[in-house]
């Protein structure tokens, strides 16, 4: 029996959301093929736990041409989590710094969004876009599965 | 709540630790003092002492005992606590990129440019170092590994941690109890419900409050979940690093499934912010308790093909045995918890020693193994599947009826402490609860502080292309060790 679930639908409010930010032309390029570097930039590793799901048999994320990479150098989108520590500030640039254009910052989690209920650290700089633009967030805490794949769809859908 | 001792019943207490008469809970700052809880096995009893540093200085653990070190720089850093003779005068906690030096002691403002880390030094003809992370490939918490290897053979491996610390010490300070249950919920996310168990229960102490017995029974139900499925998860990740990815994917069906019925029975995957102080957020209903015994027997089926699978595929056994030996000596004397001090003859769980309810009265065995390999890990987290699974059917059979939550009394003063065994092992939390129902201090310490640094022995003389799987056998939290 197939365990794989039909596709979810692009979240709508994803879509407008990078409407707003993205180039079309150079997504164009890119075909229906995304290639991701995930970013752990303080996370709590509650969302790496969801995003690890991505791969498993009821999702399986390389059906819709997505899929993880090792290195920032084969990227084109970075998925990256957590409030961004200070700690991890100059790694997740440097990573950005390392991707390829054209590419897109996708900040997944409540954390990435502002800090989350870690903001008033003294060991936190405040969310992904402290540090690097941001194309596309995907809230939860963590973000289901099913959420971070439609935030996804919604990137190869345009 | 704690003694407080002189320098000299601190100094007892050290050597205690080093004739391995106890073992070393944790050892974390305090405004003023150290403070310092071990634990006295064969009377089952934790026991926290104090010292008062006047001066702002203790006498340095670590130099009798090396569990000890880390938690000391620590100390040093957050408090400006200064340990006298500690044998590592390295900072740990602070990579020099926050805005202040010693947050949790009398804040001084630093200009958080960084700075560099003193590794280790090396010598010796034809070694070379391989420098990874703190980003590594692939969907994994960030941390650095410095490994000196002569050709393929790691010669020594020095960890650089810390990249993922969030300051939660310094949040709780202040925080209402729900704020910080929540806090203590993502110490580490894989270990949610241990966590917020381990707060809750230091919490129930400091406060002296019952909580109801379903509430005690529903928290054991999730606290097994969590501990299925993050087993069912590594235990597939371990063997997709020995290059065998059919486990894997078996693996992670069976884990979404677990996450998908404890949404369904309590409304979210990872079961976060479902135990609260007091009790339980929300009740189990008739559906969500028919969807989990359906669960846990569906589980225990697809289960036991997959054992007989990994007993039988020679090539990975050939990856795992005898890969990554950690010594019975060194899991006591770190008191290493979860499997990785169980696969090395370390057979200790917190749900039977201090022991607390309500696994005083369900029956199940601690599955132990001496020969301390990756293998023998992965074995330990297989029994330990199926105990879970076999304590689901108990908890499911006996469940009380009745409330699921006391509410605080928000007027009272008080510490407490609690430890509760996730499924990496031991979480210790120690609380102070002020007047004003407030949290005033909370320490929480992962079992990854006691086995970050026995993987760096574990993977000496091993090649590099085995340290995956080493790492992945012992999984230690970043975010839990961090903090
Ligand atoms: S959003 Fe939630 S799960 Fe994700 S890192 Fe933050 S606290 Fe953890």
């Amino acid at each position: 029996m197939p365990l794989t679930e039909p596709a979810p639908s692009a979240d709508a409010a994803a879509l407008a959301e990078l409407a707003t930010q993205v180039n079309k032309a150079a997504r164009r390029r890119l075909g229906r093929s995304l290639s991701i570097r995930q970013v752990d930039a303080g996370s709590c590793n509650g969302c790496e736990l969801e995003i690890q799901a991505l791969n498993n048999a009821f999702y399986d994320i390389e059906r819709f041409g997505l899929r993880f990479v090792a290195s920032p150098r084969h990227a084109d989108v970075l998925l990256v989590t957590g409030p961004v520590t200070a700690n991890m500030r100059e790694a997740l640039y440097r990573t950005w710094a390392a991707t390829p254009d054209p590419k897109w910052v996708v900040a997944a989690g409540d954390c990435a969004l502002d800090g989350g209920i870690f903001k008033e650290s003294y060991a936190v700089t405040g969310g992904v876009s402290a540090v690097v633009p941001v194309d596309l967030h995907i809230s939860g805490c963590p973000p289901t599965p099913t959420a971070l794949l439609q935030g996804l769809l919604a990137l190869l859908h345009r | 709540m704690a003694d407080f001792v002189d320098a000299a019943g601190w100094e007892r207490l050290a050597q205690d630790l080093v004739a391995g008469r106890r073992s070393l809970v944790d050892l974390w700052g305090d405004a003023g003092s150290v403070r310092m809880a071990v634990l006295d096995a064969d009377r089952g009893r934790i026991e926290i002492a104090a010292l008062a540093c006047p001066d702002g200085k203790f006498p340095s653990l670590g130099r009798h005992h090396a569990p000890a070190i880390r938690l000391e720089r620590a100390i040093g850093e957050l408090y400006g606590l200064e340990p006298l003779g500690a044998p590592d005068d390295r900072s740990w906690l602070d990579h020099g990129r926050w805005p202040v030096r010693q947050p949790l002691g009398a804040p001084r403002p630093h200009d958080a440019t960084g700075g560099a880390y003193r590794f280790l030094p090396v010598e010796g003809e034809s070694l070379h170092q391989i420098p990874v992370g703190p980003v590594h490939a692939g969907i994994i918490e960030p941390g650095h590994f410095r490994f000196t290897c002569s050709g393929e053979t790691v010669v020594r491996l020095e960890e650089r941690l810390d990249y993922v610390h969030k300051g939660i010490e310094g949040l709780m300070r202040g925080a209402p109890i729900d704020t910080a249950a929540r806090l203590a919920g993502r110490t580490s996310g894989d270990s949610t419900v241990a966590y917020a168990i381990a707060f809750a229960r230091a919490v129930e102490a400091a406060l002296g409050v019952r909580v109801p017995e379903r509430a005690v029974w529903l928290r054991a139900v999730m606290a097994e979940l969590e501990r299925i499925a993050n087993h069912l998860g590594d235990i597939g990740a371990v063997c997709n690093d020995a290059a065998f990815a059919l486990m894997h994917a078996h693996c992670g069906v069976l884990r979404e499934r677990v996450l998908r019925a404890a949404a369904a029975a309590f409304g979210h995957r990872l079961m976060m912010d479902r135990v609260v102080p007091g009790g339980v957020a929300g009740d189990l209903d008739a559906a969500g308790e028919a969807g989990l015994r359906a669960l846990a027997g569906a589980t225990g089926r697809e289960f036991a093909p997959l054992v007989s699978l990994f007993e039988d595929t020679s090539t990975l056994q050939d990856r795992t045995v005898g890969t990554g030996i950690l010594t019975a000596e060194l899991a006591r004397r770190f008191a290493a918890g979860g499997y990785v001090g169980r696969a090395s003859g370390r057979d200790f769980d917190a749900r039977k020693i201090p022991g607390y309810p309500p696994y005083d009265t369900l029956s199940f065995a601690i599955p132990s193994l001496p020969e301390g390999d990756v293998n023998a890990r992965i074995w330990i987290r297989i029994r330990e599947v199926e105990q879970s699974l076999a304590l689901l059917a108990q908890l499911f059979d006996r469940l009380p009826s009745g409330a699921t939550r006391t509410l605080l009394e928000p007027n009272t003063v008080g510490e407490g402490f609690a430890l509760v065994e996730g499924f990496r092992g031991d979480v210790f939390c120690w609380v102070r609860v002020n007047a004003d129902g407030r949290i005033e201090h909370c320490r929480l310490r992962d079992p990854s502080w006691f086995q970050w640094p026995l993987l760096e022995a574990v993977i000496e003389g091993n090649i590099v292309a085995d340290f995956p799987l080493c790492n992945k056998s012992f999984n230690c939290s970043y975010s839990g060790h961090d903090l």
